[in-house]
C-alpha cells in the first residue's frame, strides 16, 4: 500500500505547522519522519490518519484520494505515543475491539476473532497477558498491545506517533529492534515519527527530515547520514562541530585558521560560510601531519563506549572542538589532559549562505 | 468540590488497617482514623443513632401502624419515585452539561460553569418559592403551560422539577473531572480501529465515566429523597397525592407526634441507607473490573 502526499499545507493561528509537503511512501516501506519537536511531523501523521485534515492538499492511499476521509474509514493503524489503551478493557479485549465495532457482516465470527487476536499476542510476544489490563503492564508492554490492537483490523497502513519516546532507554532499543524485525515479517507499509535521530537511523529504511514544516530531506538513512543536503539536517543527525567564519576561495576563515573542505555546499560567492565536521571525522596525531594541521590542547577525556571524546582547546576558536576516537589510537599516542596535538580538519563539509537552525 | 475518584491508587486500597505490627509506609494512620471515626460519629452516626434508639421506645404496633398508613406509604412512593425520575434527569442533562463545559471553548462558559454551583448556595426555599411562582397558573410559564392543561404546580412533576434543580450540580460535578481526565487519543484510538462515534461512546468514553455518573447519580438521589424546603412550596402538599415523606415528618412533628415522626423517618433513612449501598457496591464492581 502506497502513500501518497500531495502539497500538503496546514496552518494554525499563528503559525504554519506544514507548508507545501509532498512525499511519496513505497509499499512494504518503513519511513521516520524526523525532525525536532514542533516541525509538524506529527501533525502530518495525523492528517494521513485521518484525525485531521490539512488546509489545502491531498493524501492518497494506493491511488486513491483519502483526503477528507474520516479515520474511522480509513482503515489506517495509529499507534500512539502514551499507548492510548482502552483501560476498563483487558489486554485481549483491547486487541478485539476494531474487530468487534464493524458492522455485522464483516465481522468476523466470534472463533475468528479470538484466534486472530491470540495469534497477534504471540505476534507482539504479549500472549501471556491475554486477561490482564493495561494498568497491570508496563509502558513497554502496552505500547506492544498498542501496537497488536493496531494491526488487528488489518490497516493498510501502519502510524507510529514517537511510539517509544515514553519508555526508558534499554526497553527503547529493545522495542526498536524487536520493531524492525517484526516489519520484516509482515511487511505492512509505515511510516513513524521521531525526534530521536539513533532511532529513525537504526530503524528506518528511508528517512524524511522536516523542520517548521518543510522537508529538508529525505533518503536512505546512509544517504542523509552521510550526504547531509544542508545545515540543518547535517546538525540534527548527530553531534557536530560549527565553525562560523568568512568565505574565501572556498575555504572558511575562522579567525586566523583557514578551514579546507572536503565537500562543499552552497553557492560560491556568498559572504559568511559555516565548516562542518562530526567529531569522528577529525584526525589528531602527535606529529604535525598537514600544512593545514591546527595546534591544540586537550582540556578533557571522556570514555564514552568504545571510543575516547576528546575535548580540545585551540587559540583560534573560541569554541572548544569535540573529537572522538577509537579507544586503540588513544592508548597509541598515550593521550593525557595538557597534552598538546595537532588536529585536522580537513574533512569538514562547509555550507555557504546565512543559516539560522 | 464532590470529586469522583473512580481510580484511587492501588494502595490505600490494599492497605490493611487492622494489622498492628506491620509498619504503614504512610504515616499518620492513628490519627487521622480517629478522627475520621471521631468526626463520622459527632456529625453523622449519633444523631442518626439517636433515632433509631428513640424509634425502640415506639410500641411495635403503633411503630408498624404508622409507617404502613396508606397517607405514609403514600409519601415514601411519592419521594421514592419522584427522586428517582428527578436523578435521572440529572443524570442526563448534567452529563450533557459536564460534556459541554469540559468539551468546548465558548464564551461565557465560566458563568455557565460558576452558574452549576448556584442551587447548592441557595436556600431550597427561595428555589421552592421561585419555582411556584413561575409555574402557577398565573406565572410566566404556568400561563403558557395552562394553554396546553399542563400544571405541574400542586402535582408530581412540581416535585420532580424541584428535586432535578437541586440535585443537578452533583452530577455535573462529578462527571466533569472525569471527562477532562480523558485523554483525547482514546477516542481517537477507537476512531482509528474503525469505531464510529456512537460505538466510541458506548463502549469507550461511557465505560470510562460511568462509576463517576453513577456516584454523581447517587448523591443527587439520596439529596432528592430527604430535600424538604424547595419542594413544600410548589406540591401543594395534597394528602396521597403530593406529600414527599419529610413533610410527613414536619406534620406529625407539628402535631407533638414525636413517636411517629421518629418512626417515619427511621424507615426513610432504612430505604436511602440500602439504596445507597446497592448504589455503592455496583459501582465498587463497576471499577473493580478494569483495576
Amino acid at each position: 500500500m502506497s502513500i501518497e502526499i500531495k502539497h500538503v499545507t496546514k496552518r494554525y493561528a499563528g503559525y504554519t505547522a506544514l507548508d507545501n509537503i509532498s512525499l511519496n511512501v513505497d509499499t512494504g516501506d518503513l519511513v521516520a519522519l524526523l525532525g525536532p519537536s514542533g516541525c509538524g511531523k506529527t501533525t502530518l501523521l495525523r492528517i494521513i490518519a485521518g484525525l485531521d485534515t490539512p488546509d489545502s492538499g491531498s493524501i492518497f492511499l494506493e491511488e486513491r484520494d483519502t483526503t477528507g476521509i474520516p479515520a474511522r474509514e480509513k482503515n489506517v493503524g495509529f499507534v500512539f505515543q502514551h499507548y492510548a489503551l482502552f483501560r476498563h478493557l483487558n489486554v485481549f479485549d483491547n486487541v478485539a475491539f476494531g474487530l468487534r465495532v464493524r458492522p455485522s457482516q464483516t465481522r468476523p465470527s466470534k472463533n475468528e476473532i479470538r484466534d486472530r487476536v491470540v495469534y497477534l499476542l504471540k505476534l507482539v510476544q504479549m500472549e501471556w497477558a491475554v486477561k490482564r489490563y493495561p494498568s497491570q503492564l508496563s509502558g513497554g508492554q502496552r505500547q506492544r498491545v498498542a501496537l497488536a490492537r493496531a494491526l488487528a483490523v488489518n490497516p493498510k497502513v501502519l502510524l507510529l506517533d514517537e511510539p517509544f519516546s515514553a519508555l526508558d532507554a534499554k526497553v527503547r532499543q529493545e522495542l526498536r529492534r524487536w520493531l524492525r524485525k517484526l516489519h520484516d515479517d509482515i511487511h505492512v507499509t509505515s511510516i513513524f515519527v521521531t525526534h530521536d535521530q539513533e532511532e529513525a537511523l537504526e530503524l528506518a529504511d528511508r528517512i524524511v527530515v522536516i523542520n517548521k514544516g518543510r522537508i529538508e530531506q529525505q533518503g536512505s538513512p546512509q544517504e542523509v547520514y552521510d550526504h547531509p543536503a544542508n545545515a540543518f539536517v547535517y546538525n540534527f543527525l548527530g553531534n557536530v562541530n560549527v565553525f562560523h567564519g568568512r568565505l574565501r576561495d572556498g575555504k572558511v576563515l575562522v579567525g586566523d585558521h583557514l578551514i579546507e573542505a572536503g565537500k562543499r555546499i552552497g553557492h560560491h560567492e556568498a559572504e559568511h560560510g559555516q565548516a562542518f565536521i562530526r567529531p569522528h571525522e577529525i584526525g589528531i596525531s602527535r606529529i604535525r601531519s598537514g600544512k593545514n594541521d591546527i595546534v591544540g590542547f586537550i582540556r578533557d577525556i571522556r570514555l564514552m563506549g568504545g571510543q575516547i571524546g576528546l575535548e580540545l582547546e585551540t587559540a583560534g576558536f573560541d569554541k572548544p572542538i569535540e573529537a572522538e576516537i577509537p579507544r586503540e589510537t588513544w592508548r597509541n599516542l598515550e593521550l593525557s589532559r595538557g597534552d598538546e596535538v595537532f588536529i585536522t580538519l580537513d574533512r569538514a563539509t562547509v555550507f555557504t549562505g546565512d543559516y539560522v537552525i | 468540590m464532590f470529586r469522583a475518584s473512580p481510580l484511587p491508587d492501588k494502595q490505600t486500597r490494599t492497605m490493611l488497617p487492622f494489622k498492628r505490627n506491620r509498619r504503614q509506609i504512610l504515616p499518620g494512620f492513628g490519627l487521622s482514623m480517629g478522627y475520621t471515626v471521631f468526626y463520622l460519629s459527632a456529625i453523622v452516626i449519633v444523631p442518626l443513632a439517636t433515632l433509631v434508639a428513640g424509634s425502640f421506645r415506639i410500641a411495635p404496633d403503633l411503630f408498624v401502624n404508622t409507617v404502613t398508613s396508606p397517607r405514609v406509604l403514600a409519601s415514601y412512593r411519592l419521594s421514592l419515585s419522584t427522586a428517582l425520575i428527578a436523578a435521572m434527569f440529572n443524570a442526563f442533562f448534567g452529563f450533557l452539561t459536564a460534556w459541554t463545559l469540559v468539551r468546548y471553548r465558548f464564551p461565557g462558559r465560566k458563568v455557565l460553569d460558576a452558574l452549576v454551583d448556584l442551587p447548592f448556595a441557595l436556600p431550597t426555599a427561595v428555589a421552592g418559592i421561585c419555582f411556584a411562582t413561575l409555574y402557577s397558573p398565573v406565572g410566566w410559564v404556568g400561563q403558557f403551560l395552562g394553554r396546553f392543561d399542563i400544571q405541574l404546580i400542586n402535582a408530581p412533576s412540581g416535585i420532580v422539577i424541584a428535586l432535578i434543580f437541586i440535585g443537578f450540580p452533583f452530577v455535573v460535578r462529578t462527571v466533569q473531572p472525569v471527562l477532562a481526565e480523558l485523554e483525547p487519543e482514546i477516542e481517537e484510538a477507537a476512531h482509528s480501529l474503525g469505531a464510529s462515534r456512537w460505538q466510541a461512546f458506548r463502549r469507550i468514553l461511557l465505560p470510562h465515566i460511568f462509576p463517576a455518573l453513577l456516584t454523581g447519580v447517587t448523591l443527587s438521589f439520596a439529596r432528592a429523597i430527604g430535600e424538604y424546603g424547595s419542594v413544600i412550596f410548589i406540591a401543594g402538599n395534597l394528602p396521597f397525592r403530593t406529600e414527599i415523606a419529610p413533610l410527613m415528618i414536619m406534620s406529625k412533628l407539628d402535631q407533638f407526634d414525636y413517636d411517629g415522626a421518629a418512626a417515619v423517618a427511621l424507615v426513610l433513612l432504612l430505604i436511602s441507607f440500602s439504596m445507597l449501598l446497592v448504589l455503592n457496591s455496583v459501582q465498587r464492581w463497576q471499577e473493580k473490573a478494569y483495576r
